[in-house]
């Protein structure tokens, strides 16, 4: 499953790299990638824009779909994602305040805003979704999630609209896109992403054991409460990292671990590296299509993923049965 | 809450009006606070005689043109939202199935955000704002009906949350599509703006409502009924089955055309039934206190948002109604006071 999942990769990969307003045929997308032309077209066209929005897609796609995975297990909650939980919203509110009230330009400056706006909301969230008797329904989470998203929003918005050179940057970011962003960014983010991705590929035996329940767990000699916060922690980084390389991708941490749990089951030692190569393919074959669909203008590939989420997350709440909501 | 309706002792009475009569006292002092405040500012006494047809031709401009559209349309935008998410929540038994948590606000927001860009006249905004609420609508229920269980409970909620947020992805693509001033202005309008009111979309929405709220008031008997559950109230003659679709009907037309209007002023729709029950204490829904709350709410989320802010930028009453909302509902989640009467 693994290796074909890695094909599927490897062939969005070509198709983001080949596949837009202009057309590259595979062979000279090799060429421009091994032995550039200066001055050729279609070598610019693949080397400066395609490649950036690829990089970043594929580094997203895995940390959003790792971000979603972790999540899930660790909330043993289907319906649990970071985006729809509010913490991508999070990192979106500390970035917009960091662009209006502290002038922060450089990407690691909009990257330690993400990630300090996403621990503040997943912290939030996670309390919020506890409260009460009987601890945290699916829908109780989601609806948090909702409303602290709706809250956060509330102020990016009252930001923005004060500063409108504030919301001419940020509108473009906040759609969720691939494009206009420099691998600069990447190259000051990617550490931090690289570490969130190493853990949660090494917690899979930890996810299935949580997934026993809290006190099976601690009798496996799980110790429950430091991998909660280590997996907090993960997730932190994972979502935090992928908004401020991406902007706030919606729904591919919901979409992608139920697509690897459709093909391999719920053991999490393979659902979460499956995430990892999915989560990638996804994010780039819905930039593809976005591209593909509003030639030679395009659709942002964060629109593209919520109307692949949106019906995906329908269809989980039709079947997921009635006691639990 | 209890969900039969008690028997109302005097003292209980005598509350609820005094608590009414306090709420139209707040909603005047709003109305005069809206008509005096501002960069030029008005006597209680200059308002007074521009009103009774006098006036100096600034004042009157000012009064008629500027605040007092701003006021009437606040007050009706308040009402129709406060009725609608009452009608909501009433019908569907669960307090967060408001319409702009569930994306009804959302759809017709898209629906007529595009007529807007394009330029069409106030009643074909509002026309295509009913058609879009009316559409999501009919999608939410569509899916969310399984089995035996009809539209009730998380399940509604959640999916139109999904729902809401591929509206929310389509407008933030209408967003990255226009000039940055046109983008600047339809963000306004989408977090719900009073400012913008001129007399004609006023116009639009005054009729709208002086047609529904006849309904609404011929609807408070059958609602009580439905809220003590569906075999009783059809045992009582108001059959739940074809009640339930008219009234949330009635509700998403009431949301559409506060929305062609002003926008979808956050979660106006969400607390003002929840408000309006706990301040009169009368154990049954009141749909007159609820469209007074959600009046009261717009009106001085208004002021707040104008007058209380430190810039001088005008910001929309959205936000501050926004803020409220979302405090509002964390808490409700948080203290776990939904549940009682969601299932």
């Amino acid at each position: 499953m693994l290796v074909i999942a890695a094909v599927v990769l490897v062939l969005a990969l070509l198709a983001s790299l080949a596949l837009g307003a202009r057309d590259v045929a595979p062979g000279t997308v090799l060429q421009a990638l091994l032995d550039p032309v200066a001055g050729d077209n279609d070598h610019t066209v693949v080397r400066d824009l395609r490649v950036p929005r690829t990089v970043i897609g594929l580094l997203a796609g895995a940390a959003f779909a790792l971000a979603g995975a972790v999540m899930q297990g660790l909330t043993r909650n289907p319906l649990a994602e970071p985006g729809l939980l509010g913490v991508n919203t999070g990192a979106s509110l500390f970035v917009v305040l960091g662009i209006s009230l502290l002038g922060v330009s450089s990407s690691l400056g909009y990257l330690w805003c993400a990630l300090l706006g996403a621990a503040v909301a997943t912290a939030v969230v996670y309390l919020i979704g506890r409260g009460g008797e009987g601890g945290t329904s699916p829908a109780r989470l989601v609806l948090s999630g909702a409303a602290l998203t709706a809250g956060l929003t509330g102020v990016i918005n009252l930001v923005l609209l004060t500063d409108q050179q504030a919301l001419d940057r940020f509108r473009f970011w906040q759609v969720g896109s691939l494009v206009g962003r420099d691998l600069e960014n990447v190259a000051a983010i990617w550490p931090f992403l690289a570490a969130g991705v190493a853990v949660a590929l090494l917690s899979g035996r930890t996810l299935n054991t949580l997934a026993l329940g809290e006190e099976l767990a601690r009798g496996l000699g799980q110790r429950t409460g430091v991998v909660r916060v280590a997996l907090l922690a993960v997730i932190v980084l994972l979502a935090g990292g992928g908004t401020a390389l991406a902007g706030p991708l919606l729904f591919i941490g919901l979409v992608v671990p139920h697509l690897a749990r459709g093909l391999v089951g719920s053991d999490y030692r393979w659902i979460v590296p499956l995430s990892a190569l999915l989560g990638p393919a996804l994010v780039l074959l819905a930039d593809v299509v976005g591209r593909l669909v509003a030639r030679p203008s395009e659709i942002e590939v964060g629109i593209v993923a919520a109307f692949i989420g949106a019906p995906v997350m329908i269809l989980l709440l039709r079947r997921v049965r009635t006691e639990g909501l | 809450m209890s969900t039969t309706a008690p028997r109302l002792g005097a003292g209980r009475r005598a509350r609820a009006r005094i608590a009414t009569g306090v709420m139209v006292a707040l909603l005047l002092v709003a109305g005069v606070l809206t008509l005096c405040l501002g960069d030029f500012g008005l006597t209680p006494g200059d308002v007074a005689q521009v009103l009774l047809g006098g006036g100096e031709r600034l004042d009157r401009f000012i009064v008629t043109e500027v605040r007092l559209p701003r006021l009437v349309l606040a007050v009706l935008v308040g009402a129709a939202f406060g009725l609608s998410g009452g009608l909501f929540q009433s019908v569907l038994r669960n307090p967060l199935a408001s319409p702009d948590v569930i994306g009804v606000t959302s759809g017709a927001s898209v629906a007529a955000l595009a007529a807007l860009l394009g330029g069409a006249s106030p009643w074909i905004v509002s026309a295509s704002a009913f058609g879009g609420a009316l559409l999501v609508s009919g999608v939410i229920a569509a899916l969310s009906t399984r089995g035996g269980h009809g539209i009730s409970g998380y399940r509604f909620v959640l999916i139109g949350i999904a729902v809401a947020l591929m509206g929310r992805a389509v407008l933030e693509w209408v967003l990255t599509r226009s000039d940055v001033r046109d983008a600047s202005t339809a963000l306004s309008w989408l977090v719900g703006s009073v400012g913008n009111s001129r007399w004609p979309e006023i116009l639009v929405l005054a009729i709208a409502m002086a047609v529904l709220l006849p309904l609404v008031a011929a609807s408070a008997r059958p609602l009580g009924l439905l809220e003590s559950g569906d075999e009783l109230a059809t045992g009582l003659g108001a059959p739940a089955r074809r009640l339930r679709p008219l009234l949330l009907a009635l509700a998403v037309a009431l949301a559409a055309a506060a929305t062609a209007a002003a926008g979808p002023m956050a979660f106006v729709a969400l607390i003002a039934a929840p408000v309006a029950r706990g301040v009169l204490r009368l154990g049954r829904p009141s749909l007159g206190a609820t469209a007074l709350v959600g009046a009261l709410i717009v009106a001085w989320a208004d002021i707040v948002a104008q007058h209380a802010l430190p810039e001088t930028i005008a910001v929309p009453a959205g936000i501050v109604t926004g803020a409220i909302g979302a405090a509002y509902l964390l808490w409700l989640l948080a203290t776990g006071r939904d549940r009682e009467r969601s299932r």
